[in-house]
């Protein structure tokens, strides 16, 4: 820690939830300092002693929202997250942790309805995939539990994200259509990247150590 | 929508309140004062214009322009920046005055805002305009004016970084031969996307050399030992007079003695399509987002008739705002004449007299119940009470 203490002071926002005990793990391997404040979510900020560095906890969607304000310098967060959100910040890294897929699903014997509906907690990317596709849907943007809309009859098909996709089978849903991959990104403000060149590139280059190598052609 | 509330303004619009109207007042003075030192003279341009005209000048804006419709039908919208205006006035009415031409303005300017209900749609902005230089030593200056102003409106800590457009864009063609490809590796940099940039050059059919050049661009930010880093990575002509321009353009920064505020910053990417060589953007401490940003833009006047080749910048007044260290504090005492009805003469009198002096006069009648603490809201002010005359009522 000697030569990153002569580093400009870093605020690295960490989100809570999905990918969190992920991103502690990876931030250990990284070999910053994981203090046991940082696993207690209760705190919201946390400065690491004897280091340049201070984190936030926040709700993932918030993540590139702070960083985009500048209030953090850099941020752990899911590609969904900014696919949805369409900030202004840098991605800098795939950190390759994460790892899930945005799909579209619904019930096997799915068939496209008149007045197409999907339902969503990514609405922006929802809409985005379905024009693309030439498809003029109604999309409905739900906080949770998107499974349940094409079991009551909310919507024919839901868009989010699908890990290990149990969540889906024990609701008797299919994927039907695959959108992109998600993974977990470096990001970084716009004035930090050049004003605090050196820290950003510091910490870029110590999570670059333990990025898992990935097979080629894998994204 | 539903029908606005009394306190309501149209989304992003402001109001701005005497104390920090009066900050806002002084960093433009101070601007004036330092840029007119420059040579450059004043022009305002009207808030509306043409969508045909001005408005196809800046069409990366196209998103977050105010349109409306006027009497006869055409679309107009509000200027969303100042540098087209500008550019139409020096090929019209500006037409006979020989070049260069050395012009700033401080503006108002109107970008429709779509996410945040609270960020400002209509914001201010300093900037200069020198037109007819196509030297590097037109570019250098506009920078270190750049810097002049941020040291003037005592900006703690800047840095300015610069790039060139024809840098990427000639390695890029050098490498990559599919011109979708191409457009694509340019939408992630627009994008700032360095995940989804590396991602692309990983699944390209490329050599391990050139593969090796597109990753190593990503990296040539720092200062003057970027130039030797960036000449290396291309053979592209219009690449390596890119990077002739920058070392050429570092060698005049040197002579101004402002390299100590630069940095290089070769994937510098700008938003505008204007703009056709070197392009800057300023950043401070604790601020997110640039303070300034500017660029040659040799193409733009042509546009309107009068081609000419052309470089300036524009400060962004609020974020300025937010991180100067000059303050506004009203030191001066101001004088508070309360006037009894049948003394109003006297009291006139002498506020007008005062006032010839240089002084801030108040006056008011003096009504029942009136006590000398709420003659004045300001705690340093002078009170001078004239009482009615013994024996009147």
């Amino acid at each position: 820690m000697s030569r990153s203490t002569n580093l400009q002071k870093l605020t690295i926002a960490m989100p809570k939830g999905r990918i969190f005990e992920e991103s502690l793990v990876f931030l250990e391997q990284a070999g910053l300092k994981v203090t046991q404040d940082l696993k207690d979510t209760r705190k919201l900020i946390i400065p690491v002693e004897d280091s340049h560095l201070e984190f936030i906890l926040a709700k993932p969607t918030d993540v590139p929202t702070y960083v985009q304000y500048g209030v953090a310098d850099v941020g752990v967060v899911g590609k969904d997250v900014l696919l949805e959100e369409e900030r202004d910040v840098y991605e800098l890294l795939d950190l390759q942790i994460g790892y899930c897929r945005m799909m579209v699903a619904g019930l096997p014997d799915f068939s496209p309805s008149e007045y197409p509906r999907v339902a969503t907690k990514y609405p922006r990317i929802a809409s985005r995939y379905f024009r693309e596709q030439g498809q003029q849907v109604e999309v409905i943007k739900l906080n949770g539990s998107v499974e349940l809309a094409p079991l009551i009859g909310l919507a024919e098909r839901i868009v989010d994200i699908v890990s290990t996709g149990q969540t889906l089978r024990e609701n008797g849903l299919v994927e039907l259509e695959h959108i992109c991959e998600i993974t977990t990104r470096l990001i970084a403000n716009r004035a930090s990247y050049r004003m605090k060149s050196e820290a950003v590139d510091d910490i870029a280059q110590k999570f670059l150590q333990v990025i898992p190598k990935s097979p080629a052609g894998k994204r | 929508m539903a029908k606005p509330l009394v306190f309501e303004k149209p989304l992003g619009m402001r109001d701005i309140l005497p104390e920090s109207l009066a900050k806002h007042r002084k960093l433009e003075s101070v601007l004036r004062g330092s840029i007119e030192k420059w040579g450059y003279e004043e022009i305002t341009t009207p808030s509306l214009e043409y969508f045909d005209t001005v408005g196809a000048a800046c069409v990366t804006l196209e998103g977050r322009m105010f349109k409306l419709l006027d009497k006869q039908g055409h679309t107009v919208i509000l200027r969303p920046e100042m540098t087209a205006p500008i550019a139409r006035v020096v090929s019209s009415l500006y037409k006979h005055v020989p070049l260069p031409i050395r012009l700033y303005y401080q503006a108002n300017v109107f970008r429709a805002q779509e996410k945040e209900a609270g960020r400002p749609a209509e914001f201010f902005q300093t900037g200069v305009e020198l037109i007819g230089e196509a030297s590097v030593d037109g570019d250098a200056e506009a920078i270190a004016l750049a810097v002049a102003c941020l040291q003037a409106a005592q900006v703690p800590s800047f840095k300015i970084a610069i790039g060139h457009v024809d840098f990427i864009d000639g390695l890029l063609d050098e490498i990559v031969k599919d011109p979708q490809i191409h457009t694509q590796f340019r939408a992630y940099l627009h994008d700032r996307d360095y995940v989804g940039y590396r991602q692309l050059v990983e699944s390209l059919e490329l050599s391990d050399d050139e593969r090796r050049r597109l990753h190593a661009l990503m990296h040539l930010r720092g200062g003057k030992s970027k130039i030797a880093e960036a000449h290396e990575l291309t053979i592209n002509g219009k690449a390596r007079k890119a990077v002739q321009t920058i070392a050429s353009l570092w060698e005049a920064l040197e002579a101004y003695g402002v390299t100590d505020h630069l940095l290089l910053d070769f994937n510098l990417f700008s938003n505008f399509n204007y703009y056709t060589g070197t392009i800057f953007e300023g950043y401070s401490a604790d601020l997110g987002s640039p303070l300034l940003g500017g660029g040659r833009y040799d193409t733009l006047l042509e546009q309107f008739g009068r081609p000419a080749p052309a470089t300036g910048f524009a400060i962004n007044m609020d974020r300025l705002n937010q991180v100067t260290t000059l303050t506004t504090t009203r030191t001066e005492q101001r004088l508070v004449i309360a006037y009894a009805p049948d003394r109003r003469e006297e009291a006139l009198r002498q506020a007008q007299a005062a006032r010839q002096t240089g002084r801030v006069v108040i006056t008011r009648l003096l009504t029942d119940g009136d006590v000398t603490e709420s003659l004045s809201n300001q705690a340093q002010d002078e009170i001078m009470i004239l009482t009615a005359e013994e024996g009147e009522v």
